[in-house]
């Protein structure tokens, strides 16, 4: 395995906040709007810089949705800014009609996703958000891992015609993908090339990946871990021939099992290659306040967790 | 055009929305025929608009937002007749592979129609947008939009209604379609609203009213309206109507909103409404 750097530790939302600032330098089409919450998402650069592109929505998720929409029609690249549980849940309908149904060119940029927003509790951790979304036809998901790869994720999507949900986070994290790495929607990244599993991974939960597969090296397994940073469309291709490879599998993730990257995988595999496939992911329970790794530990789904899921998974084969 | 041009023609969308629904046996004629004669007035003398080459951006035109889709008859109708599509294209509403869909949308390419509506209360919110990103374009046309009454229960009006004054997006002029009814009766009994007026100004809007089913009120309203923009406020215009307007059995009544009448119907009502531009 590959020795991996990790350059520094930021959280997700910056490399949302730092992508944007660069949009308003580089494309005059995108807007910014935000629901009462700039400074969480850190998009403060972007409306210092151009405050006639940056629309102030206020505490109504709704209404902020449906601008976004209606901007499109002038020709305009809309970014929302709010949490992922207002950005999704609270706004399901009018995404539903007004963006994914109209095929609407809107960017939905969620943060503080997951059981990592920490102290807030059950409320504002929405884990559901990743199905929510992939359900929707038209919808391109997109769930980064880091800073540097949420920030090329963020200039990415600016240049895709059509709606997008893009996922991150809020607590600080290790930043280690390539800065100049050029973003490609739907294409999966193998992160290392292995032969004993496969592990597939996307958001906070892929350096979880990395960390575990270090382990399983050390007990003599040689996992194949991939981030797959598209939930949809989703890199067949790419998670195919790893398992035709490896012949099993292992997912992880910061959201429910139900509906999320390991449901999209059990389904691709169900369809046409079936293997053991085993799920970290959060079974069928909302969240609490803690600390975010204490969360991961409490929920199943941090490092160990996936440690323990390679080794089940292996066993089945 | 002479108010008696005008007249006919509202005349003419009656008769297709009575065919329309009849014909297909589904669909809202309550509330489309209630709206005939401010579609023709805005389609016809208002706008400015250029049906031949629909764009989706509609830059350098005049924007309308029909909030409530489910009167899609009265605008499928209106877009035919202003030379949008072929008006034999209504003979599909409601088919399969029509893009005369239930509620409109611009999934089917169908021109006209720039933004999904059917579930109530998003056409606002959309319009405000559509008007912001005209002031960022250097374009100085309005954009309009039509609400129901009882679609202002919705909580999303009145985030978009808080939003476009407190932002004084004032190239945007409303539509309520106050005709007093809703599917499950009378509005005062579903969900009392109070007074429209007083909430819309409370809320920072200009507020204008009109009986909609006078062609000259109608014309005079919405020029008023139009004069009154980037004056800093939206306007909003209580247009005050007769759910079923034109068809006697339907008029007054709640019953007619979303239920289609039988072919000894359509032909009593078809009777009472002349044909003008030929049917479709």
């Amino acid at each position: 395995m590959k020795d991996i750097e990790v350059i520094d530790h930021k959280d997700t939302r910056s490399g949302f906040g730092a992508g944007l600032e660069e949009l308003g330098k580089t494309n005059p089409n995108v807007v910014a709007l935000c629901a009462d919450l700039t400074g969480s998402l850190k998009m403060n650069a972007f409306k210092d810089q151009n405050p006639e592109r940056f629309f102030q929505a206020g505490i109504a998720e709704a209404n902020m949705i449906g601008m976004a929409a209606g901007l499109t029609i002038g020709g305009k690249i809309p970014f929302t800014g709010t949490f992922a549980n207002f950005s999704t849940g609270r706004v399901y309908d009018q995404i539903r009609q007004s963006v994914a149904y109209s095929n609407k060119n809107v960017k939905i940029c969620a943060s503080h996703a997951g059981l990592t927003l920490g102290e807030d509790g059950a409320t504002h951790q929405i884990l559901e958000d990743i199905g929510l979304m992939k359900m929707l036809p038209n919808m391109t998901v997109i769930s980064p891992c880091d800073y540097n790869e949420t920030k090329a994720a963020t200039i990415a999507i600016a240049e895709h015609n059509g709606p997008v949900y893009l996922r991150f986070g809020r607590p600080k994290v290790p930043n280690f993908t390539d800065p100049n790495k050029k973003f490609v929607i739907g294409k999966a990244d193998i992160i290392n090339e292995g032969k004993d599993v496969t592990i597939i991974a996307t958001g906070h939960l892929v350096w979880k990946a990395i960390e575990a597969g270090k382990a399983l090296l050390e007990k003599g397994i040689n996992p194949e871990i991939i981030n797959v940073h598209t939930i949809k469309p989703f890199d067949e291709e790419t998670v195919l021939n790893s398992i035709n490879k490896t012949k099993c599998v292992v997912t992880a993730e910061e959201h429910m099992m139900n509906g999320g990257l390991g449901d999209t995988v059990s389904q691709l595999l169900a369809r046409k290659l079936p293997s053991p496939l085993e799920m970290v992911a959060v079974n069928d329970t909302f969240g609490e306040s803690g600390k975010g790794e204490e969360l991961l530990t409490k929920y199943g789904i941090n490092t160990k967790d996936v440690i323990a899921a390679a080794e089940r998974a292996i066993q089945r084969k | 055009m002479e108010v008696a041009e005008l007249q006919g023609i509202s005349s003419q969308i009656r008769r297709d929305i009575v065919r329309m629904v009849a014909d297909v046996q589904s669909g809202h004629p309550g509330g489309s025929l209630g709206c005939a004669d401010f579609f023709t007035v805005l389609y016809f003398e208002t706008m400015k608009l250029d049906p031949k080459n629909f764009q989706m951006d509609g830059a350098d035109e005049d924007l309308f937002f029909l909030s409530n889709g489910h009167i899609s008859p009265v605008i499928y109708s209106t877009l035919a007749h202003r030379g949008f599509f072929d008006k034999s294209e209504l003979a599909t509403f409601r088919l399969i592979d029509s893009r005369l869909q239930g509620h409109p949308s611009p999934a089917k390419n169908l021109p006209g129609v720039r933004i999904a509506t059917g579930s109530l209360g998003q056409g606002l919110s959309v319009a405000i947008g559509a008007a912001q990103a005209k002031k960022l374009n250097g374009d100085q046309n309005i954009v309009y939009t039509l609400h129901g009454d009882g679609e202002l229960q919705e909580g999303q009006i009145w985030e978009a209604a808080m939003y476009a004054a407190g932002n004084k997006v004032d190239n945007l002029i409303a539509t309520v379609d106050y005709n007093h009814k809703q599917i499950d009766g009378d509005i005062d009994e579903v969900l009392p609203m109070g007074d429209l007026a007083q909430k819309w100004q409370a809320f920072g809007w200009e507020v204008l009213e009109m009986d909609g089913h006078n062609h000259q009120e109608i014309i005079d309203t919405l020029a008023k309206a139009k004069a009154m923009c980037g004056n800093g406020k939206p306007i909003v215009i209580i247009m005050t109507t007769i759910m079923g307007n034109g068809v006697d059995f339907m008029m007054h009544t709640h019953k007619w909103h979303g239920s289609a009448p039988s072919q000894e119907q359509k032909e009593i009502a078809l009777a009472q409404l002349p044909e003008t531009l030929g049917d479709y």
